[in-house]
């Protein structure tokens, strides 16, 4: 008697095979219906937004008429922005990266440091918009200014570019560190002249996509209270702004359909800039990875 | 300058390093990491101090059992099952929409796509992850909602439908690369065991890896659902603003995220009962994204003890 | 330099174990280790070595697997402390001075005692940059003595003629034999005293491996090499000296060709004739 027939095996393989490729193909579309709806969104906000898209859109202040409606002053209020965010979040987050991966003791306070990082970066956007209001804009009197919303994006991007910064040092190998101190150099020198400088492609990587995070970040900017109807652009960091996704948001949410088409052009702006930081980001990774 | 002479340089130069800047170094790169934790305290600070000052006004009971949430009503009425449900439809939504897809594809890229076909993906996937939740919210409100509305009549401008979908699409970046991450790292030769037995790759992928993989991929879930708690925008701009505990999801809602954003894009004045319920209502948010994180971060543990 | 000449300290449990120290009388002691014993939490990873290296020879380490040699060279320029959990006791000397001693600086004993590692190890950096790296961080940045610094280095490690024509490319450019010769370059622009090799050679082709062997045996006329290595063939071609480890113990520590020749210990003739390891 034989226990496994091989008639029936061989008869039910074919049913075995062609659901094998069924569901092949069903996966691949999962696949595809990302790359589908980012082609759609692009396709409509382009149809929406393209009429509206010139020069007079880019240089002109925002205004209630849709005729006259412009862009310029969020874009410069949100270069500002980034202008505060950047440098405070690569000093906060690279410095508490080389902590955790070089200098911290292997302890409870550090394991703490580490687990409070990784919840911070689950953070609601919109809960850090409440703690810039509360702290930034109320306590520390700052107002609606750049200064207060740069802070409060900081330290939003700040649990990004930790981790990106501590696996770009992670993967510096241990044997180049053991090089650098067996010749006498110091901990700092090792740091500074080793692995920051081949940790550097990876932490920029996680610094742009992060800070393209921050450009198009919505939600703490209306708690902050960030004004839509400015026809300045500010002249230092105390000053009010306005911003980009702000301004979109405003458009968006206005009855007339004409501000529409608007916001349309707006996005079209703010994904071009987010497309360009993107490409930099990931040319910079492909380019100087694998080296070790 | 001869062979001694570097040597005794060097041994000298050695010696007269100074120490004081080197010992600074660890004591300042502390201070920095400390920001972080400031960053926390800060949080919880804002949140608990505003929001004992919101139950000095209205009861805690009030808010933790009614499902009546009418801040502009008299007096208003406080009970936040409105907003919770509201934010509990659109997940639901958005976790049915974007499951099925994202595991398809994390599935897709993991068992069965090329290396290459992978360096294509991916970056594609990222890209659709950075796009602005602002501009989810148009193509919300803009190009799905008219779809469903063609589909069923019955849906207004502003529902749960076209929010809860594209908080999906949201997500399904997350939770594609996450499981495909988990996913990637079964061991290669568990994969190889079954399919030298004969089984196609869809019964290895369901039977060996999913299983395998299974932890990983539910910390995927759990912190995708986290995201779509926390979402702000798409739910602001198509689900509209009308709190309310109902199961109809054609009509529109509000969910705390999206309170919060209609409260402080008007004109909340500081001191007044909305003003506080600002921070009741984040801090409500923020225990629940804290409660996914951290069972996300339960079953990530889990799934890294695996492997 | 004449502070750090000290007298030979005579250390009558050495004498037990060296039988034929006639030879090396001559020569100044570099390193001693005097009862030394090292834990890696609870592991006992290296038990009571007392151990002598003279100046100018070149000391070989054997053993198999596992018995704590690489450990102990790491030990001689406390590279060991990059573990945390490493606790060790007793003492080793260098040129009379206790290297575990508080006030002992550990930048300047890695300077004075260079290293040479298992895998090239090279720095994403440019050859040039590679080779001055080190009296750079020691504080010497004149261009001029930096340029005669890197090709002195280069040609004493017997590889400037190859890369003299790229010394602006990377290094990770080069063959793997290549790089390692770099990389000892590396370690002697900091002109050490002494050079220790952890399996130097372990990663690399035969013809590489005979280049390095080849360069030892010049380097040796102006440094004292402690050279780890699995390869026994390799110990009697290159060492004047060599130690056997096992199981975290020093078997048996004398001239080469006594070891290989006529060890006193079974389990070192069982080693050496291939027996086991």
């Amino acid at each position: 008697m034989t226990l496994v027939d091989k008639d029936i095996i061989a008869k039910k393989r074919t049913g075995r095979q062609s659901r094998n490729q069924i569901f092949k193909w069903l996966f691949f579309l999962c696949t595809m219906f990302g790359l589908a709806v980012l082609i759609l969104l692009i396709a409509d906000t382009l149809m929406d937004g393209w009429s509206r898209l010139n020069l007079d859109f880019l240089t002109n202040f925002n205004s209630s008429r849709a005729e006259s409606a412009g862009f310029f002053g969020a874009i410069v209020g949100s270069l500002w922005l980034m202008l505060v965010t950047t440098p405070v979040a690569i000093v906060l987050s690279v410095g508490t990266a080389l902590y955790l991966e070089e200098y911290a003791p292997k302890n409870k306070f550090t394991e703490f440091i580490k687990i409070n990082i990784s919840n911070l970066a689950g953070v609601p956007s919109v809960v850090f918009g409440l703690l810039g209001l509360a702290m930034f804009v109320r306590a520390l009197a700052l107002g609606n200014s750049v200064l207060a919303a740069g802070l409060t994006l900081a330290l939003m991007i700040l649990p990004v570019i930790v981790v990106a910064s501590q696996e770009a040092i992670r993967a510096v190998p241990a044997s180049v560190r053991e090089a650098s101190i067996g010749m006498g150099a110091t901990k700092w020198q090792t740091v500074s002249r080793i692995i920051l400088p081949a940790a550097i492609p990876g932490i920029i990587t996680g610094i742009i996509l992060a800070i393209s995070r921050a450009i198009g970040e919505t939600a703490p900017l209306v708690v902050i209270g960030v004004p839509t109807t400015l026809l300045v652009t500010p002249s230092s960091v105390f000053d009010s702004f306005q911003a980009m996704p702000m301004q979109i948001y405003s458009w968006v949410k206005m009855p007339n359909e004409e501000f529409q088409y608007i916001a349309a052009a707006g996005i079209i702006v703010l994904l071009v800039i987010l497309l360009l930081m993107n490409s930099v980001a990931i040319f910079i990774r492909n380019k100087f990875t694998n080296r070790y | 300058m001869s062979n001694k002479n570097i040597r005794d340089q060097i041994i000298n130069n050695t010696r007269n390093k100074s120490n004081i800047f080197e010992r600074m170094i660890p004591v300042i790169l502390l201070l920095i990491t400390s920001v972080s934790i400031l960053a926390t305290i800060g949080i919880l600070v804002t949140l608990l101090s505003e929001s004992f000052e919101f139950f000095s006004r209205v009861p805690i009971t009030e808010f933790l059992t009614s499902a009546t949430w009418q801040p502009y009503v008299g007096d208003g009425e406080w009970g936040i099952w409105a907003l919770i449900m509201g934010t509990l439809k659109i997940v639901a939504i958005a976790v049915i929409f974007a499951v099925p897809i994202g595991l398809g594809a994390a599935i897709y890229l993991s068992e069965y796509a090329s290396d290459r076909v992978r360096r294509i993906i991916k970056p594609i996937l990222e890209v659709l992850a950075g796009i602005p939740t602002v501009v989810y919210g148009f193509f919300a409100i803009n190009f799905v909602n008219p779809i469903l509305q063609g589909i069923y009549s019955g849906f207004g401008l502003y529902n749960a439908v076209s929010a809860g979908i594209v908080v999906g699409i949201m997500i399904i970046p997350m939770i594609a690369s996450l499981s495909e991450d988990a996913m990637s790292s079964v061991p290669t030769a568990m994969r190889e065991g079954s399919l030298g037995m004969g089984a196609t790759r869809l019964e290895t992928a369901i039977r060996v890896v999913i299983p395998a993989a299974f932890s990983g991929i539910v910390a995927s879930f759990v912190l995708a659902i986290s995201r779509a708690i926390g979402e702000t925008m798409i739910v602001s701009i198509a689900a509209g603003s009308m709190p309310n505990a109902s199961f109809d999801v054609t009509e529109p809602l509000q969910t705390m995220t999206g309170f919060i954003v209609q409260i402080t894009s008007g004109d909340a004045a500081f001191g007044t009962d909305l003003y506080y319920s600002l921070f009741a209502v984040g801090m409500m948010l923020f225990i629940m994204t804290l409660l996914m994180n951290v069972i996300a971060s339960w079953f990530t543990k889990r799934f890294k003890e695996e492997y | 330099m004449a502070e750090l000449k000290t007298k030979i300290k005579q250390n009558t449990q050495e004498q037990s174990v060296e039988k034929s120290p006639i030879i090396q009388e001559e020569k100044e002691v570099v390193f001693q280790s005097k009862n030394f014993n090292l834990w890696y939490g609870d592991n006992h990873a290296l038990q009571d070595i007392n151990l002598t290296f003279h100046e100018n020879d070149i000391n070989a380490i054997i053993g198999p697997s596992g018995c704590g040699k690489s450990t102990f060279v790491k030990s001689l320029n406390r590279m060991t402390e990059l573990v945390p959990i490493v606790r060790t006791e007793g003492d080793i000397d260098f040129r009379g001075d206790d290297i575990f001693k508080s006030g002992m600086s550990v930048e300047e004993l890695r300077t004075r005692v260079g290293m040479v590692f298992q895998k090239p190890n090279p720095f994403p950096k440019s050859i040039y940059d590679n080779v001055a790296y080190g009296p750079r961080v020691h504080g010497i940045k004149k261009k001029a003595v930096l340029d005669q610094i890197v090709e002195k280095s280069l040609r004493s490690a017997s590889i400037w003629d190859e890369v003299k024509d790229r010394l602006t490319d990377n290094a990770y450019g080069l063959s793997g034999g290549q790089q390692q010769r770099i990389c000892i370059a590396r370690a002697l622009a900091v002109e050490p005293e002494v050079i220790l090799m952890d399996e130097p050679t372990s990663a690399l082709d035969p013809i590489s491996t005979t280049k390095i062997e080849d360069l030892m045996q010049e380097l040796k006329k102006d440094y004292s090499i402690i050279i780890v290595t699995h390869n026994m063939q390799q110990a009697a071609r290159v060492s004047d000296r060599t130690s056997f480890f096992y199981q975290g113990y020093v078997v048996e520590s004398d001239d080469t060709n006594v070891i290989f020749e006529n060890p006193s210990d079974k389990r070192t003739e069982d080693y050496v004739s291939g027996r086991f390891g």
